[in-house]
């Protein structure tokens, strides 16, 4: 490690009624990969954000190469020489590699595009860093794994002195993060400060000199790689807070019939091999970081997208799910993580949107019976104390915490008795949540069963009777909720294989 | 399964297909099978004067076709060239006719009108962010009333051949003798080649690709995507405006209220030639090809005893299984 290339220091950046970064540092040393990690929401990309640009803080100094800077955008960023490796790749897939690479400043030849020039410079570019890509091939053409090589050369060909790479591994295979960890181990060699944010913790292990945790907006501290421990690493992530009110005890008798059974559930890379049972009046937390597969999980649960293998009992019978109306005949409900994109009509009303899924018991020969709809909705807006002047109010008048509850509503006009939950309070006030908590455990306790889906370790280890725990589109863990620490889940949603 | 997919990708891996491009492969043999086909079925087909008559009707669907190739890359459609053709065409035809104005001025007041509409498109499109299905549809409609209304609703007949401003009529087809010379497929061929060069090898093709690929990743490589987008349009519109200019070439008259329906002619010879209706890709040479296509079954299917109702049924045919090969293309892909 050579001497400090970038240190943030006291960055501190608000957003309305979020403090999103709380005083944080990074030092960044020239021949450096600094891992910063942290749960989800811990603030690691907006740090990035910040450094790049994207947003401006509030407070704090930047020192990069001696002298303070603040970059108004990516590109003065670039210019200077500091480039984020985005997870979601930023390219134009009907161009050939080398026309990506160089695009914005293509080499020309009078009043034409010197093509010719512009594959030699790739090729070369290519050569110094070990990798072989045809830079006339179309860039929708390559895996992923090429595609971020080609991302990465693209930040070189910018003189880049700081690169960060935001999760470069997560869509890439075994063999490819070989290929990529050679080329970090490269730029380390040439002296480029370099930023790994990742959850994994053991490439953290392998390719990393420091790392840095951060969490809830805050600096948690700095280690040397060689020097700590896994669980070391996993503590600061999830501190030493006591959460507000964890469940101690599973309510669930022990003989409490099986209402769910899923087998050996596969669809896509981010669901393998997925088995697990819901007991009728639990709530069973799904757990994991981002890109773990819980959502798409229950997605192919609820046939919202199609399953390759796999078995799904329901009381005991097998049945066949194979869309979303197949689930919602097997009385199987899910409140998606996106209410406004999937869970609502936001210009319909209340009383409309609480019998969406059951219009056709509402008919009145060719014409809705407006009369028997509001009177349901009415008794679901007083049951869940939904708060709306009426049940002909719009449903995007309401808050987020009144909103989720139409749309349980829904579900229980349907009278589904399993109820999948994918990020219930997300983007819903404090007390609001704390109101939809309520209604879940009252809702199990009518005998419904629940699947919560819960990126906040609060409220997995709050709500769960038991938590299945998983990572990378695998199940690593399925822990009660009486043994269940927050150092438990966080050890098992970073286990990979 | 797999010994079909092996197969396919033998074809699409040979280094001549993958030159051309399958599309465009398959799209010349469909055209000298059509060839093919109506010289066998029709003896009056195999006839020099007929084959005249298929240039004849595809130089102003060519040029609008042409322009409207960069519209659709970017991802998006310009519907106003096929009104817009016949209102610079009244435009053009009214001053010289009613005001007297020498053709020349007429050409180029056609031509500059139509990049003005295309600017506007482009000011529509790529700063004001209208979808450009509406932000066209709108202007379709505005050329539409503008032609008539300059025109006080009455047709303009361009100056006849032979007659003293009758000049530009045979920029497209000169008399040799007792032959007629189609030369206007001379200036198609050079103006494809130069387009070609544009859209492959100048920034200006790049970045209107690239916009049409992925415009955030391109404005964030620190390409002013405003103006190329626009850009997009403007020659959309330059190109209409040479529609028009052949179109009163060929026809003489420009009759207001007309061409409705001709720039869904060029998008469907732009799509048949390959050209992706969610941007990115297309070629010029492609559009060349389906326009000639669609004016081969125009001019041949008469020949065959079939009547026009048959050319709209095999043309949309056609143009259903381009698209379908575009998006089997992109289903590969993913």
């Amino acid at each position: 490690m050579g001497e400090v290339i970038l240190t943030m220091k006291g960055i501190d950046k608000s957003f309305p009624g979020v403090h999103a970064l709380d005083h944080v540092d990074l030092e960044v040393k020239k021949g450096e990969v600094h891992a910063l990690m942290g749960e989800n929401g811990a603030g690691k990309s907006t740090l990035m954000k910040v450094l790049t640009g994207i947003y401006s803080k509030d407070e704090g100094t930047i020192i990069y190469e001696g002298r303070e800077v603040e970059f108004s955008n990516p590109r003065e960023a670039q210019a200077q020489g500091i480039i984020i490796v985005h997870q979601e790749l930023n390219m134009m897939n009907d161009l050939t590699v080398a026309q990506n690479i160089f695009i914005g400043r293509e080499p020309m030849k009078g009043h034409l595009i010197d093509d010719a020039k512009m594959n030699e410079e790739a090729k070369k570019l290519f050569e110094r860093l070990n990798i072989e890509i045809d830079p006339t091939e179309s860039m929708g053409n390559l895996t992923v794994g090429k595609q971020q090589m080609c991302e990465i050369a693209k930040a070189i060909s910018h003189e880049a002195k700081v690169i960060v790479f935001d999760e470069p591994s997560a869509a890439l295979t075994e063999s490819e993060i070989e290929e990529l960890f050679k080329i970090i181990r490269d730029l380390r060699e040439k002296e480029m400060g370099i930023v790994y944010i990742s959850h994994r913790m053991d490439e953290i292990k392998v390719i990393t000199d420091r790392v840095t945790v951060m969490r809830d907006g805050g600096y948690v501290g700095t280690l040397i790689t060689k020097d700590c421990t896994k669980d070391d690493i996993i503590n600061m992530m999830v501190g030493r807070v006591i959460y507000e009110d964890p469940k101690t005890e599973s309510a669930v008798p022990k003989d409490a019939p099986v209402v769910l059974k899923v087998e050996n559930l596969n669809a896509g890379k981010l669901v393998r091999d997925i088995s697990f049972e819901l007991h009728k009046g639990e709530i069973l937390g799904f757990s994991g970081l981002m890109g773990a597969g819980r959502t798409e999980t229950a997605r192919a649960l609820f046939g919202a997208d199609a399953k390759e293998s796999g078995d799904i009992y329901i009381n005991g019978k097998k049945v066949e799910i194979n869309n979303p109306e197949d689930a919602v005949a097997n009385g199987i409900g899910y409140l998606s993580e996106d209410r406004k994109r999937y869970g609502i009509v936001v210009d319909k009303t209340v009383a409309e949107n609480s019998t969406m899924a059951t219009l056709k018991d509402f008919m009145k020969g060719p014409f809705i019976n407006k009369k028997k709809e509001r009177e349901v909705a009415q008794k679901y807006v007083d049951s869940l104390k939904t708060k709306t002047p009426s049940v002909d109010q719009l449903v995007v008048n309401l808050s987020g915490g009144n909103q989720q509850k139409v749309v349980i509503a829904k579900w229980l006009v349907k009278n589904c008795d399993i109820l999948i939950f994918d990020e219930p309070t997300r983007g819903i006030d404090v007390g609001a949540k704390s109101e939809i908590y309520h209604l879940m455990n009252q809702l199990v306790a009518e005998g419904k069963s629940i699947i919560m889906i819960s990126s906040e370790m609060t409220e997995i280890l709050r709500m769960s009777d038991r938590i299945i725990v998983m990572c990378e589109g695998k199940q690593t863990g399925e822990i009660r909720i009486e043994e269940a620490t927050q150092e438990i889940v966080m050890q098992a949603a970073t286990l990979r294989n | 399964m797999s010994n079909n997919k092996s197969k396919e990708s033998a074809f699409t891996n040979n280094p001549i297909v993958r030159a051309i491009g399958t599309q465009k492969i398959v799209v010349i043999i469909v055209l000298l099978v059509l060839f093919g086909f109506f010289c066998i079925m029709s003896p009056a087909f195999r006839n020099y004067s007929t084959i005249l008559s298929i240039f004849d009707y595809s130089y102003y669907i060519t040029f609008m076709a042409i322009g409207v190739t960069f519209a659709l890359i970017t991802g998006g459609v310009d519907l106003s060239i096929g009104t817009g053709m016949i209102c610079y065409g009244l435009i053009g035809g009214y001053l010289i006719t009613q005001k007297g104005m020498p053709v020349v001025v007429g050409i180029i007041v056609t031509i500059l009108v139509a990049m003005l509409i295309g600017t506007l498109n482009g000011v529509l499109v790529a700063i004001l962010n209208l979808p450009p299905f509406i932000a066209t549809l709108g202007t379709m409609m505005l050329v539409r009333g503008l032609g008539s209304i300059i025109t006080g609703g009455i047709s303009i007949t361009w100056p006849p051949a032979g007659s003293e401003q009758g000049w530009f009529r045979s920029i497209f087809k000169i008399s040799i003798g007792e032959g007629k010379f189609p030369i206007g497929f001379i200036w198609v061929i050079l103006i494809v080649v130069i387009m070609s060069l544009i859209l492959n090898k100048s920034k200006i093709g790049r970045y209107i690709i690239a916009i049409g690929s992925n415009k955030e990743a391109t404005r964030l490589s620190g390409v002013n995507v405003i103006k190329y987008h626009m850009i997009a349009y403007i020659i959309s519109g330059f190109f209409t405006g040479l529609a028009a200019v052949a179109y009163a070439a060929t026809f003489q008259a420009v009759a207001p209220g007309t061409g409705a329906g001709l720039e869904l002619d060029a998008i469907g010879g732009a799509i048949i030639g390959g050209t992706s209706m969610t941007g990115g890709s297309g070629s010029i040479v492609g559009t060349l090809l389906g326009v000639f296509i669609m004016s081969m079954l125009k001019t041949g299917l008469p020949f065959i005893g079939l009547q026009a109702n048959w050319q709209q049924i095999i043309t949309g045919l056609i143009l259903i299984g381009a698209v379908f090969m575009d998006v089997m293309k992109k289903k590969k892909k993913a």
